[in-house]
């Protein structure tokens, strides 16, 4: 069969083209990370990763996916049961609302938590005098992160679960099944996937924020740097191999995310195809 | 006609847990992404209309929407023909590495923005691998609009590949077969036939791309160097207005970055909309 784009003189070009391009953009910045963390040994690396400033950023990094990954989850699967499975006024308007934190610049984000928990702000008279501390400490992150992952295990569910339809939950319901049995035993095996792939994504995204955060951190060195402010922080002050020291560990966990995501699409293909 | 229609929808409702997730919900919506937000409306309302104005139009300010604008118009075009040629490469064509470079177009989305912030700064500076091939040439990135437009385009590069992938996947070989056998040549065939069907998903891929570049702050900063009036992006005001405490400023600022990415943001889903609607003959 004759298709468009199938000279090879054609073919040869675009390919040509696409995988310098690839190369450029993508893969020689990947491969320069690694090459500007090890550039002084592999020695300088270890001692820069078990530096104390590093590993309790990695502490702090750990503790905010820990608590936002899970939350994001359990809000994710309830509102896509929500919207999916039920009709009622304003659904339409709660799934535009869960898409905001995609518009909004991260920075935006940082700084409407700041006007709200912030020392002039609305809660922070409160929170002062019972001397709680949420902004420029770490529950000021783990709620700014919480506000910027929100919609991707939500956005994930929800396009399958609609494709799916709730034949098979009514018919658990018609044989007395109760809700977290039918969730358990219908509804998981369904969108285990995409599930996995929503938090993947959202623990992606938790442990690399940069904009909210730093508005929100204050970046007292050992206390709320995670690991992006402390990526940053060292580029700041000349430390270049310092930087991609802790830059190669984040860029090692988005390697993982691709890796698991290719795996995912691989084995929904393969079952594609078998079926 | 609330009530009306609630209790049409209650007599549907034949699964359990509505309460509980309506509940759950409303809750997490409230407080995580509403309560937030009206704190910065309560901020605005301290101000008047004229001091309003006054802080929005502010000539270092203004200098830093055109800043932004451009280097976001820059990215988005570049990655409306880099997503293209990539979605049409990968759908159409068998080569060895399709698979690795297939996944690596998600790369911009998994990796940290301050990550690719350095990395491009560091790449791209006088003495980067590739900084210095282009100096002899007289072209500078770091700290001109340029690196600020590349930043941009980095980070947004899966937008228009993942959306056109998909439309170009379901394409009919015979659109093709027909196209050729009437005798168009590659070039023709392709405007005439195969952009014309991509379309509406390349727009809304590219705008996008462009919506995401405007929000941009992590991977930009580092190459853009922040020199007021020249190379000081919208977002990056925000926060410099934020670490001077001058909280208004800051807000009034993030007024317009929010409006514009929600604006834009509805428009985008309102042309995907009408084309969805006009794809399954306006059933959707």
């Amino acid at each position: 069969m004759v298709r468009i784009g199938d000279a090879p003189r054609v073919r040869r070009l675009l390919i040509g083209t696409a995988l310098a391009l690839t190369t450029l953009f993508l893969l020689l910045p990947l491969v320069a990370i690694f090459a500007q963390a090890l550039m002084s040994g592999i020695d300088v690396y270890w001692q820069n990763l078990s530096n104390a400033y590093t590993l309790s950023a990695i502490g702090l990094t750990l503790l905010v996916a820990a608590i936002t990954v899970p939350v994001n989850l359990i809000f994710g699967v309830f509102l896509a049961w929500l919207v999916t499975r039920f009709d009622f006024p304003g659904r339409r308007l709660l799934q535009t609302l869960i898409d905001i934190p995609f518009a909004v610049s991260p920075v935006v984000a940082g700084l409407v938590y700041l006007l709200l928990y912030g020392r002039n702000g609305w809660l922070g008279g409160w929170l002062d005098a019972h001397d709680i501390q949420i902004m420029f400490a770490w529950p000021g992150i783990v709620l700014v992160t919480l506000f910027v992952t929100c919609p991707f295990v939500a956005r994930e569910l929800i396009p399958l679960m609609q494709a799916q339809g709730s034949r098979e939950e009514e018919a658990a319901v018609t044989l007395g099944a109760s809700g977290w049995t039918i969730f358990r035993r219908v509804t998981l095996p369904n969108i285990r996937h995409a599930l996995l792939y929503g938090v993947i994504l959202t623990n992606a995204r938790a442990v690399g924020e940069f904009g909210a955060v730093s508005v929100v951190a204050g970046a007292i060195r050992g206390q709320t740097n995670t690991l992006p402010l402390q990526v940053e922080q060292l580029y700041q002050d000349y430390n270049t191999v310092g930087a991609f020291t802790s830059a190669s560990l984040l860029a090692l966990l988005a390697l993982l995310t691709l890796a698991a995501k290719a795996a995912l699409e691989w084995r929904a293909t393969r079952r594609e195809t078998a079926t | 006609m609330i009530a009306q229609a609630l209790s049409r929808s209650r007599e549907r409702r034949v699964l359990p847990g509505f309460g509980l997730s309506l509940g759950i919900s409303l809750t997490f919506v409230s407080l995580v992404l509403l309560l937030p937000l009206t704190s910065l409306v309560g901020q605005l309302s301290q101000l008047s209309w004229s001091q309003y104005w006054f802080l929005i139009t502010d000539p270092r300010l203004l200098a830093s929407y055109a800043v932004t604008l451009f280097g976001a118009g820059v990215a988005a075009l570049f990655n409306a023909a880099f997503g293209l040629l990539m979605a049409w490469v990968l759908v159409r064509y068998e080569f060895p590495g399709k698979r690795l470079v297939d996944a690596l177009m998600d790369l911009p989305f998994a990796l940290p923005t301050a990550v690719a912030g350095i990395t491009l700064a560091t790449l791209y500076s006088s003495n980067g691998w590739i900084g210095r091939l282009l100096e002899p040439l007289g072209i500078s990135v770091s700290y001109t609009w340029i690196g600020i437009a590349l930043a941009m385009a980095f980070t947004s590069i899966p937008f228009v590949v993942r959306t056109v992938q998909p439309v170009l996947e379901d394409l009919p070989a015979e659109v093709d077969e027909a196209a050729m056998t009437l005798g168009a040549s590659d070039g023709h065939a392709f405007r005439r036939v195969i952009l014309p069907y991509l379309w509406p998903a390349l727009v809304t891929g590219t705008g996008l791309a462009f919506v995401r570049s405007l929000g941009e702050f992590g991977a930009v900063i580092f190459i853009a160097g922040g020199k007021p009036y020249e190379t000081e992006i919208t977002s990056l005001m925000v926060f410099v207005k934020l670490q001077e405490y001058d909280y208004a400023g800051a807000s009034a600022v993030a007024s317009i970055v929010l409006a514009t990415s929600l604006a834009l943001l509805l428009a985008i889903n309102l042309w995907q909309g009408r084309f969805i609607k006009r794809l399954h003959g306006g059933r959707g």
